[in-house]
């Protein structure tokens, strides 16, 4: 796909300007239902897209991603452009720089055409959790596109950019993925710099790509990774275009299925029963299919829903309406307020619902006497659970399952039970928690209230094995 | 079970101010998500050491060097500053 509109620019089918407007007026028709953008910025993007046809005009070499129109989640900075995080507390806020992941994609001539709507700070399942929109799914307008990354899972799979960033917590970029029928990657912990990404919870933050296929999700992939002297986390391990590494061929790649993932009753049969057809089609085209044991998902939630809660109180008290953002401290100069006034009362008018829970979760999980019953608890079963990934991993290359317990749910139907929404994240979180890279890929669709919707198949590689990963997707993928 | 009272002192440590009603709110919601991580209790982790960070990563250092920052982010910064005076950012008494 996105070497297709490569090879079109480069043999002057067509030129960048005249692609990036085409992606404007499909927004412009597209976006009233589905609502994927909090902004757009068009002239920003046609200088970039007339820049990089002046350079095909001149005959110089252009890159994969030269001229590409993409779309970018609304919590990594652009310079001079707004980033709100999908937060009232940030309304109004122009980063002052990029985000290193821009940097790249700048130096690829990669366009921009807006920034994608998220749940709040990425804190969520549907992007419900937004202070500004819902985004809707394209594949049945009523449901919820996923989250956090929704906006730009759904600006992908609406045809409104030709690849979208996104990033992933516990989920946020393979569960829209699988909602809208798009490939979406999670790499692994730190191959990709957080510098620029507005914190989540930085243990488990990590960017990745949004796209139609897997090669365009290689393709992106190797061209914002790499060792940034911003990010410590970050380390310099991809060297290669992975898109060079797609043969297609699984002949005897060992393929682990977690029992675990399939017991219980919270997953949908439609989920499960395409799942299972996933599993046949890998073994007609050669994998060895071998049972494998990891934690259940709901150790691996729980353990996400204390150390994550608790990251998020620690990186969510820069918000105190002092140094940047939102702060009743605006036009309200005479008044006797003092500086604690302004703390408790901008975080308590301009931060969102699901924020203020978290942020209150950690806070009680770290606070004294309950650190130890919490918070150090915790962190020991994320030690048991990356040993048991280890375990599993001696035995087999990549490991197989369900990306999200269901396909897309309705708008509405989980707002009022937070915990309920944490589940969507059942199956994700596990990789986020042991830090390895995961996939999720379109498997195909389950009828539900007669609209076909999106199933999403996950698969989890080994740490920083992202070329077995990425061809064992491909391979999927292509047959 | 986290009390309304529990909420308000979390909150005060949290820095965020809360009514009574939604005090109640998240005393209810708060209690569920912490019955549900109880679901930690089973595992065994007896001689598991904790881990913060997945890389294994410790102490990354660098040279402690000062690297400018060009004019336009210095302004850029400056201009998200909520009230300012001159190039100053202006904040309320402590006391």
């Amino acid at each position: 796909m996105i070497r297709d509109l490569h090879e079109k620019l480069v043999n002057q089918e067509i030129t960048s300007e005249q692609l990036t407007s085409d992606y404007f007026d499909a927004i412009e028709k597209k976006e009233p239902k589905i609502e994927a953008f909090l902004s757009l910025n068009k002239e920003f993007a046609l200088d970039k897209a007339r820049a990089v046809d002046r350079k095909i005009q001149n005959g110089e070499e252009i890159g994969l991603l030269a001229g590409i129109p993409s779309a970018i989640k609304d919590n990594m900075c652009i310079n001079g452009l707004p980033v709100t995080a999908g937060s009232k507390v940030l309304e109004n806020y122009i980063a002052p720089y990029d985000a290193t992941v821009i940097k790249k994609l700048k130096k690829e001539d990669a366009v921009f055409l807006g920034k994608t709507n998220l749940d709040e700070f990425a804190m969520g399942s549907s992007t419900e959790n937004s202070a500004y929109q819902t985004t809707k799914n394209a594949h049945d307008t009523s449901r919820v596109p996923g989250g956090s990354s929704g906006g730009s899972a759904a600006a992908v799979a609406a045809d409104m950019c030709a690849y979208a960033l996104g990033s992933d917590t516990g989920g946020s970029i393979r569960q829209p993925a699988s909602f809208c029928g798009t490939v979406g990657l999670k790499p692994t912990y730190g191959l990709v710099s957080r510098y620029g990404l507005i914190a989540m919870a930085s243990s488990f933050d990590q960017i990745g790509p949004i796209t139609r296929t897997v090669e365009d999700a290689a393709i992106v992939f190797s061209r914002i990774a790499g060792k940034d002297r911003h990010d410590s986390t970050s380390v310099p391990l991809v060297d290669k275009n992975y898109e060079d590494f797609l043969s297609g061929n699984v002949k005897n790649l060992k393929i682990g299925v977690p029992k675990e993932y399939f017991e219980g009753n919270g997953l949908d049969a439609g989920v499960r029963k395409i799942v299972e057809n996933s599993i046949e089609k890998y073994e007609k085209l050669g994998a060895k299919i071998i049972d494998v044991s990891l934690p259940s998902g709901e150790y691996a939630l729980a353990t996400y829903y204390i150390i994550q809660p608790c990251e998020v109180s620690s990186n969510m008290a820069r918000y105190d309406g002092i140094r940047f953002g939102q702060s009743i401290e605006k036009g309200n100069s005479e008044d006797n307020f003092v500086l604690k006034d302004i703390y408790f009362k901008s975080r308590a008018k301009y931060l969102g619902k699901e924020v203020k829970r978290r942020i209150m979760l950690g806070t009680y999980a770290l606070s004294a006497g309950y650190y130890d019953q919490y918070y150090k608890k915790a962190q020991k079963v994320r030690a048991l659970i990356k040993n048991k990934f280890e375990e599993a991993f001696q035995k087999v290359d990549v490991i197989l399952g369900p990306t999200a317990p269901t396909p897309a749910f309705k708008i509405g139907e989980k707002t009022e039970n937070p915990l309920e929404m944490y589940l969507a994240d059942i199956y994700t979180a596990p990789a986020n928690i042991a830090g390895i890279p995961a996939i999720s890929i379109p498997a195909g669709n389950a009828k539900i209230e007669g609209k076909e919707l999106p199933v999403g198949l996950q698969l989890m590689g080994k740490w920083f094995d992202e070329e077995t990963l990425l061809n064992c997707a491909h391979a999927f993928e292509i047959s | 079970m986290l009390s309304k009272n529990n909420v308000q002192k979390i909150a005060n440590l949290a820095r965020i101010e809360i009514s009574d009603e939604e005090a109640e709110k998240y005393s209810k919601e708060l209690s569920d998500i912490l019955g549900f991580v109880e679901k930690l209790n089973e595992a065994d982790t007896d001689k598991i050491e904790p881990i913060a960070h997945i890389t294994g990563a410790k102490n990354v250092t660098r040279e402690d060097e000062i690297i400018e920052a060009n004019a336009e982010t210095k302004e850029g910064i400056i201009k998200n500053f909520p009230e300012k005076k001159d190039r100053f950012d202006k904040v309320k008494a402590v006391f």
